[in-house]
């Protein structure tokens, strides 16, 4: 037990350790801050792992392409659109069902990564860091959260426009019409799947940049298990924030850091068990979920499709 | 609130009237939006094929020749199929009862593992011993299903994440019982040196026997596997119980006022779809078409991904997931002829999420013209 506290001691005052934490929180803020505003809508997008693969595979041949990270970055984003395209168009102007649509997406899209990697083969590096002056020289955690590559700095901004473009515009306003109460939104003359379509849009961007991150900045390096089941973590962290953007942001960080244990713990000397520490996120979301799912209260319409005339 | 409910009333009439109009199914519509769709999906496939180097004939002809017409091939599909549909079974029940299960690759290599650790412990007779795997595979697909489905009653967590996020902690668990001899591992063999992860063999009095039908070998388990898709049809719809079920997936509410519990059928709903899963795990490690009769970490092999997919194309109709198993089960066959057409064997994997998203949109379609078409005849009328 001592030897637990030693570790958390240790891994607390690791500079090491919080640079892992937070880029992998930055992970699965991409995806999360999405998906927050999809959840907001009334849609529980499961195809977010499917558009963080999809933007990590065509930022890295955007990447290998053109050696420019920026070109890297709008193919990631142009290849999470296009899986939010597919999600929005069959389950919100078709009526399919959202999981089936994206279960189906997951499942296709890893196929896909697989097939195209065996025949293209993009070459990648990881982004050189940027420090931010001052904020950079902070101790400790002045290097996670300032001393990254400049991609990672896109969440930084991704979180306050998400808030502002939900709680502080009109089509924000609708959004959360369309997930509380779809039929009063109907009624008075906003079009629910629409507002639907567009916030999968909008998880279809960040996720896209989120996959863009993971291969050209956190990995450096693709290959189609790069994603292995973080999308679906960052959607428990919305869960788990109770579809607050500050409890988002918080389940981030936290599930970041349980995720970051698998390469920081071994680094600092501790070993142990490797197929705990590889479970352990995963252990944690769910043990997470299932202790403040029941306290909050999802936007009312989460999940239902929306029919006109139809409950 | 009172008014919302008139609203609904009244359009509720709406559709049904339109119903009555509209018996007259469009047969013509219906084939072609079903052919179009698959053939767009074709296309997509061939279309990727050719753009990366290949030729779609030969990889056509390479997967029947793998899947079917080469001797014997049609025995090892049907040895495929089996867990494909035991494990689209069990989606049925669950989807049925209104809830998501798409954990099945974790609940099937739970399953395959308790079975597994039971046949090294046991020492009893061959039959003993397949009777005891059996169960144990069972009761591990239902535990772990059974996870997420007491979370979600017990803490409102959704079961779509539990699921999904309980393979990758099966994956994890698998991995740590073949850390020990004690749980998993086969012991070294005499003069090797490198040890495999994997299991000992079934052994010979556990497995299922094999029938040979013209040439082609499959495991008696397909004629089970058979007789649970026709109980299954049978028990969803003829009996109270599937009665409730489906009353509880269509409407909860009125499942509610009815004196269903959404809580105990939708338990055992989850438990019925894990443990079919676990029993696909367990035909699977006797049957002899997987893994050599040997459990080890990657035993799953994605059949409980494939099978969730057959479940979804059966729309949720278990006779019609024997067919369409098949067909998939054919497309995992034939991808390992690939090889000789110089194209990834990974294009079957995108062939079937290719068909599994066309095969939505006409049902949908459908759905929205058959709406359209009873609003009309409303309106018409008034």
């Amino acid at each position: 037990m001592s030897s637990f506290v030693g570790a958390i001691g240790d891994v607390l005052s690791s500079d090491a350790a919080y640079i892992s934490a937070i880029s992998f929180a930055a992970l699965l803020g991409f995806g999360a801050v999405g998906e927050w505003v999809a959840e907001k809508s009334g849609t529980l997008n499961i195809s977010i792992e499917a558009m963080l693969l999809a933007g990590a595979f065509a930022a890295a041949v955007g990447y290998d392409l053109t050696s420019n990270l920026a070109v890297g970055a709008v193919f990631g984003i142009v290849a999470g659109m296009a899986v939010a395209s597919a999600q929005a168009e069959l389950s919100h102007r078709l009526p399919a069902d959202q999981f089936v649509v994206g279960l189906a997406l997951n499942i296709l899209v890893l196929g896909l990564a697989g097939f195209l990697d065996g025949e293209l083969e993009p070459v990648t590096r990881r982004a050189p860091r940027v420090e931010i002056p001052l904020l950079s020289d902070i101790p400790l955690v002045g290097d996670a959260f300032f001393g990254q590559p400049w991609l990672l700095y896109l969440v930084y901004a991704f979180v306050p426009m998400a808030w502002w473009l939900v709680y502080r515009t009109r089509w924000g306003l609708e959004v959360r019409a369309a997930g509380e109460n779809p039929q009063s939104a109907d009624v008075s003359g906003i079009r629910v799947n629409l507002r639907r379509r567009q916030s999968i849009y909008v998880a279809g961007l960040t996720s896209g940049l989120g996959g863009a991150y993971l291969s050209l900045a956190l990995v450096g390096s693709f290959e189609d298990s790069i994603v292995g089941g973080r999308g679906f973590i960052a959607i428990a962290a919305v869960i788990f924030g109770g579809w607050t953007l500050r409890g988002t942001v918080a389940g981030c960080l936290l599930f970041g850091s349980v995720l970051s244990f698998r390469l920081s713990l071994p680094v600092l000397g501790y070993n142990l068990n490797n197929e705990l520490l590889t479970s352990l996120p995963f252990i944690a979301t769910i043990v997470g979920m299932a202790l403040f799912a029941h306290r909050v209260r999802p936007p009312a319409a989460l999940a239902r499709p929306f029919i006109r005339g139809l409950q | 609130m009172s008014d919302s409910t008139k609203v609904r009333s009244d359009t509720a009439d709406q559709t049904q009237a339109g119903v009555t109009r509209a018996s007259v199914l469009p047969v013509a519509e219906i084939v072609t939006l079903y052919a179009a769709s698959i053939l767009a999906a074709l296309v997509v496939s061939a279309l990727l094929v050719e753009i990366t180097g290949g030729s779609w004939r030969t990889v056509f002809s390479a997967l029947l020749d793998g899947s079917i017409r080469n001797p014997g091939r049609w025995g090892t599909t049907i040895g495929t199929a089996i867990p494909l549909l035991l494990v689209a079974l069990g989606t049925i029940v669950n989807a049925k009862a209104g809830l998501v299960n798409i954990g099945q690759e974790g609940q099937l290599l739970v399953g395959g593992a308790f079975g597994a650790y039971v046949m090294i412990h046991l020492d009893a007779p061959g039959t003993v011993v397949f009777v005891a795997l059996v169960a144990a595979a069972i009761v591990g697909g239902a535990v772990w299903a059974g996870i997420a489905a007491v979370l979600r009653y017990w803490r409102n967590v959704p079961e779509v994440l539990t699921t999904l996020l309980l393979v990758s902690v099966a994956a994890q668990l698998v991995g740590f019982g073949f850390k020990r001899e004690s749980i998993l591992l086969a012991p070294l063999p005499e003069g090797s040196a490198t040890q495999v992860q994997q299991t000992v063999p079934v052994p010979e009095g556990a497995r299922l026997s094999r029938v040979t039908v013209l040439g082609n070998e499959f495991p008696i388990s397909a004629f089970v596997a058979l007789a649970l898709a026709a109980f299954l049809a049978f028990v969803l719809a003829r009996t109270v119980w599937g009665f409730r079920l489906r009353m509880l997936g269509r409407n909860p509410r009125t499942a509610h006022r009815a004196g269903v519990s959404s809580q105990r059928y939708g338990i055992v709903a989850m438990l019925i779809s894990g443990a079919f899963a676990g029993l696909a795990g367990a035909f699977m490690l006797t049957g002899g078409d997987f893994g050599s009769y040997r459990f080890s970490p990657n035993f799953a092999v994605n059949i409980g991904w494939t099978g969730l997919l057959v479940a979804l194309v059966a729309r949720e109709r278990a006779l019609f997931a024997i067919v369409i198993a098949f067909v998939f089960a054919g497309l995992r066959t034939g991808s390992g002829f690939l090889a000789s057409t110089g194209v990834e064997r990974r294009i079957t994997d995108v062939v079937q999420a290719l068909l599994v998203l066309a095969l939505l949109v006409p049902p949908a379609v459908l759905f929205v013209r058959e709406r359209r078409r009873a609003a009309s005849a409303t309106r018409a009328r008034t």
